[in-house]
């Protein structure tokens, strides 16, 4: 008896439904690159199955542009199950699309009905410019970090990690700060494609913990102008990032930085 | 068997204890000064390239740093979930630094190397000390302290985590030390850029050719020392729980130009995967190992049993990995409970559409933890419904992320019925042959994490990719680069328009060129998914030799096809995703048959290395020490053509033995 023989789990799949009987209209935003003006685009696609993510709907289309002697569109992805950050599709007027909570890899097409027209375009804000199709720079994001996103302690400077006790509230409350992804779907979410949701998040996750005790103002001061410099826009309390933000990170921390940045500056000018 | 004498392993003398302790003292020093002088160049920016960056960049090394990405924090370390391991012993439950070395090798099926996986126990605890200070979310326990759980393959629970986004927060912290760096102007950071080849000068790597992904412009970067950081090459067979970006480049040119390849063939298939759903899919996505601590694994006990889980009664059901291995139950290492999922399924017990799944119940888990808040609550008469309540909460509060997970891929809510997983590629044990000071058998150039071979044998314990990614990075790199660098204070930058840069840039374009001109009639992802089959058949789960042989002559021929008739849209001088799709699948197209090679010299089962012919009568691996107890380090002499250098494996301290996790 060979208990090993005939695993094909390609081939196994065979059997299953291969393709789906979804047939939909993609209206897509096409740019050649940063310098050149952009334009939607129609496409048909059929044959979609419903458990298909939006970006395998995405493979499909592309695998026939290319049979087809056409360009692919790109799109940025990566790790396809909603973590790094990296997918970042605006459908039908929201970032990652209609559901609550999902990245634009976690969406599938269970979401849409056969018929739909379904439009598609780039993150649109003055700090994300388009690379090419529907893809963007977010590099501006890095550097909101590097301002201050950090606690200073180089390696081999920490203690025992059970020297400090922290209250669970209180590292579930970071924690809960901390799961932000970095998409950038709370600046495409925001008619003033402002950049608050995300420095916030990281302002919190250390201002709540006491290893960012120490920076705790310069932090706050420092993110706050770099978002500036990028061009990132004001915050005029819509909450649409945090509806749209797939983390479900909350705009208590933008009210929290607001007090850190407020509390700081009070402080510096208190120090002139 | 004697050790090739082209691998000095560079293990330091003394008792195994001693060695790292006493390395560490007398490691020769660069002094301040020159440090500034000396630049680094770092590829990829997970775990180990990250903590390693941040780190030599802190020590005063002028660090360069490489990833392909559009940001350093989207390196796939990200989507780690379970945890990472450490030797603390805060559950006083009888841990050590000797027992995370012993289940490290044990579950490596006794094919790694003593010293370097007894470093890495020891400075598994400095790990959560540094990565708590940085600010990273560890769970908690209600009096504040550091929560753990158990993971496979021990019998402590040493798992550090942070939900079921360990490798987040791990990999956010090391990225804010970076990013932190490349504020104070120490870390010059080029997102976007693939390093396309390494450049030899004088026989030692002192940098590399890159391209930048938006503008296609392939860029000349010196070093003195060239960290590849790049991970692993699961991507290799298509479908795997890898980024769709992941890939063997960096690794394979390293590989090309001298650098020995270690056990290619050791893959790990993770046991507890989403299983496939169609042919459109286009990656494979991982239900952490930290579920199987509150899961119960099972299938029913009549073959083709069409029946909702739900309507199989509990006589009726077979809770296989608690019934073979009953010491560790659902807890045995990944291997193990990979081959026993495929041994029921191929025996027609699969459930699912497909009937290649297994069951993970959370059912008794949720009445356990639901009994458990009763009694906290007073409450003394709870109904079977209340407790399930109360259940859910608590397990949503450990495993919620993944549970929504998946629910949105599936549909089902495994809050209501069991979730239905199936092993799939997870991580790959070989990579580039490594000595004790993590240096590849090129003088000058290094490599860290998943990318080398070293620490994990022929399996790897779950919650270790982590530990030994961050432990590379921040804790053995900043010392041990130190040996070579220490000799190299006199050597001045060299400049990039040297002839050696000049050559290996115009291979690159050559290369490039030479796709783009190809314009056949299929796309790269259509040689991809065909190679993935190949490598899945014969050269996955289990190997026989018939099948690693035609195995080898089909990717000969699928590489042949490629190389003429891939289609590539597009120009070279611009943001094109489907050139670098290209250049990565022609460099798996190569390591898929040294894969095949490797697994076909290994006459032995060991680990996630599987070959048919040797089990044992109840199906387990059979090991063969008298002639396999070797690293099988491959030396690239041309095209098909690799030369076989064995590392001998000695073990000192423990006694060899038969794994057993009954």
């Amino acid at each position: 008896m060979n208990l090993f023989s005939n695993l094909q789990i390609f081939k196994s799949s065979n059997c299953i439904k291969m393709e789906g009987n979804m047939n939909l209209t993609l209206k897509v935003w096409r740019q050649k690159n940063t310098n050149t003006e952009g334009n939607f685009e129609n496409y048909d696609v059929k044959g979609i199955s419903e458990d298909m993510s939006f970006l395998e709907m995405f493979d499909v289309l592309n695998e026939r542009l290319i049979n087809d002697g056409q360009e692919p569109i790109a799109f940025d992805h990566d790790c396809r199950e909603g973590i790094c950050g990296m997918c970042s599709m605006y459908i039908n007027g929201s970032p990652h699309g209609p559901n609550r909570g999902v990245t634009t890899c976690q969406l599938h097409m269970r979401s849409f009905k056969s018929g739909d027209t379904i439009t598609v375009e780039p993150w649109r804000a003055a700090a994300f410019p388009v690379i090419k199709d529907l893809t963007v720079n977010r590099s501006s994001f890095d550097r909101i970090i590097s301002a201050g996103g950090f606690v200073s302690v180089n390696t081999g400077n920490a203690q025992d990690a059970n020297a400090l006790p922290i209250a669970k509230e209180k590292a579930d409350e970071a924690f809960a700060a901390a799961a932000c992804i970095g998409c950038g779907a709370c600046v495409a979410a925001c008619k003033n494609a402002s950049a608050m949701l995300f420095t916030s998040a990281k302002i919190s996750q250390l201002a709540l913990l006491p290893q960012g005790q120490a920076e705790r103002e310069m932090r706050a001061e420092k993110m706050v102008a770099q978002m500036d410099i990028e061009g990132f826009g004001a915050c005029t309390n819509t909450g649409a990032c945090e509806a749209e933000c797939p983390k479900g990170i909350s705009l208590e921390n933008i009210a929290r930085m607001n007090r850190e940045y407020f509390g700081a500056v009070l402080s510096s000018k208190e120090h002139e | 068997m004697a050790t090739s004498p082209r691998l000095d392993a560079k293990i330091p003398d003394g008792q195994l204890s001693e060695k790292w302790t006493k390395f560490r003292s007398t490691v020769p020093l660069v002094n301040p000064a020159n440090k500034r002088n000396i630049e680094i160049i770092v590829v990829g920016t997970g775990l180990a390239g990250a903590s390693a960056a941040a780190s030599l960049a802190e020590m005063g090394y002028k660090v360069k740093a490489f990833c392909f990405q559009d940001s350093p924090r989207r390196a796939h370390s990200i989507a780690a979930q379970g945890g990472v391991n450490a030797a603390k012993n805060y559950q006083n439950d009888g841990d050590s630094v000797y027992r995370l070395f012993y289940d490290t090798i044990k579950g490596g099926d006794y094919r790694a190397r003593e010293a370097n996986v007894h470093r890495l126990s020891e400075v598994s605890g400095s790990i959560i000390d540094q990565c708590v200070a940085q600010g990273v979310p560890f769970a908690r326990e209600y009096g504040g302290l550091l929560s753990n759980r158990s993971f496979g393959g021990t019998q402590v629970q040493r798992t550090f985590y942070a939900a079921g986004q360990t490798g987040q927060q791990l990999l956010l912290g090391a990225y804010s030390a970076l990013q932190r760096q490349v504020g104070l102007g120490n870390v010059e950071m080029f997102t976007r850029h693939e390093m396309m080849d390494v450049v030899m000068v004088d026989g030692k790597a002192r940098g590399i050719i890159a391209r930048d992904l938006i503008s296609g412009k392939l860029e000349r970067h010196f070093g003195h020392a060239v960290l590849l950081c790049t991970g692993g090459y699961g991507n290799v067979f298509y479908l795997s729980t890898n980024a769709m970006g992941s890939n063997v480049t960096a690794a394979w040119k390293a590989h090309k130009k001298g650098a020995f390849f270690g056990n290619p063939c050791y893959t790990q298939i993770h046991p507890t995967c989403i299983p496939v759903s169609g042919d459109h899919q286009s990656k494979l996505t991982l239900m952490s190992e930290s579920l199987r601590n509150d899961g119960r694994i099972w299938v029913p006990k009549k073959k083709d049993d069409n029946r909702p889980a739900a309507q199989i009664p509990e006589d009726e059901r077979d809770y296989y990995l608690e019934r073979r291995y009953p010491a560790f139950g659902n807890l045995v290492p990944r291997d193990i409970a990979s081959r026993a999922a495929k041994e029921r399924c191929d025996e027609g017990y699969g459930v699912g559409a497909s009937k290649k799944a297994v069951y993970l119940d959370f059912a008794a888990a949720i009445l356990r933890y639901g009994r458990g808040e009763a009694t906290k609550r007073g409450m003394h008469n709870a109904s079977t419904e209340e407790l399930q309540v109360m259940g859910k909460e608590v397990v949503k509060e450990k495993y919620g992320n993944l549970f929504d997970m998946y629910k949105q891929i599936t549909g089902e809510d495994p809050y209501e019925v069991p979730m239905r997983i199936y092993p799939a590629v997870h991580y790959t044990m070989g990579g580039l042959w490594v000595d004790y000071n993590l240096m590849t058998t090129v003088p000058g150039l290094y490599a860290l994490g998943e990318a080398n071979f070293s620490d994990h044998g022929a399996n790897r314990l779950g919650a270790s990719a982590l530990m030994q990614g961050l432990a590379d990075g921040y804790f053995v790199i900043p010392y041990t680069i130190g040996a070579y660098l220490s000799g190299d204070i006199r050597t001045k930058a060299i400049p990039t328009d040297a002839p050696e840069f000049v050559a290996a840039e115009k291979a690159v374009q050559d290369t490039i060129d030479q796709l783009m001109s190809i314009k056949g009639t299929k796309s790269v992802d259509y040689y991809h998914k065909k190679l993935g089959l190949i490598m899945w058949d014969k050269c996955g789960m289990a190997r026989n030799e018939a099948g690693l042989k035609e195995a080898i002559e089909e990717i000969k021929a699928l590489r042949k096809e490629f190389w003429s008739n891939v289609r590539i849209p597009g120009d070279a001088n611009e943001f094109n995703p489907e050139l670098e799709k290209a250049a990565r699948v022609a460099d798996f197209l190569e390591l898929g048959e040294l894969m095949c090679i490797d697994a076909l010299n290994r006459n032995e089962s060991c680990g996630g290395h599987f070959r048919e012919e040797y089990q044992t009568e109840e199906g387990e691996a059979k090991r063969d020490d008298e002639n396999y107890a070797y690293v099988a380090a491959w030396e690239y002499k041309g095209d098909s053509d690799y030369e076989l250098h064995k590392e001998e494996l000695v073990y000192e301290n423990i006694k060899i033995a038969q794994r057993s996790y009954k």
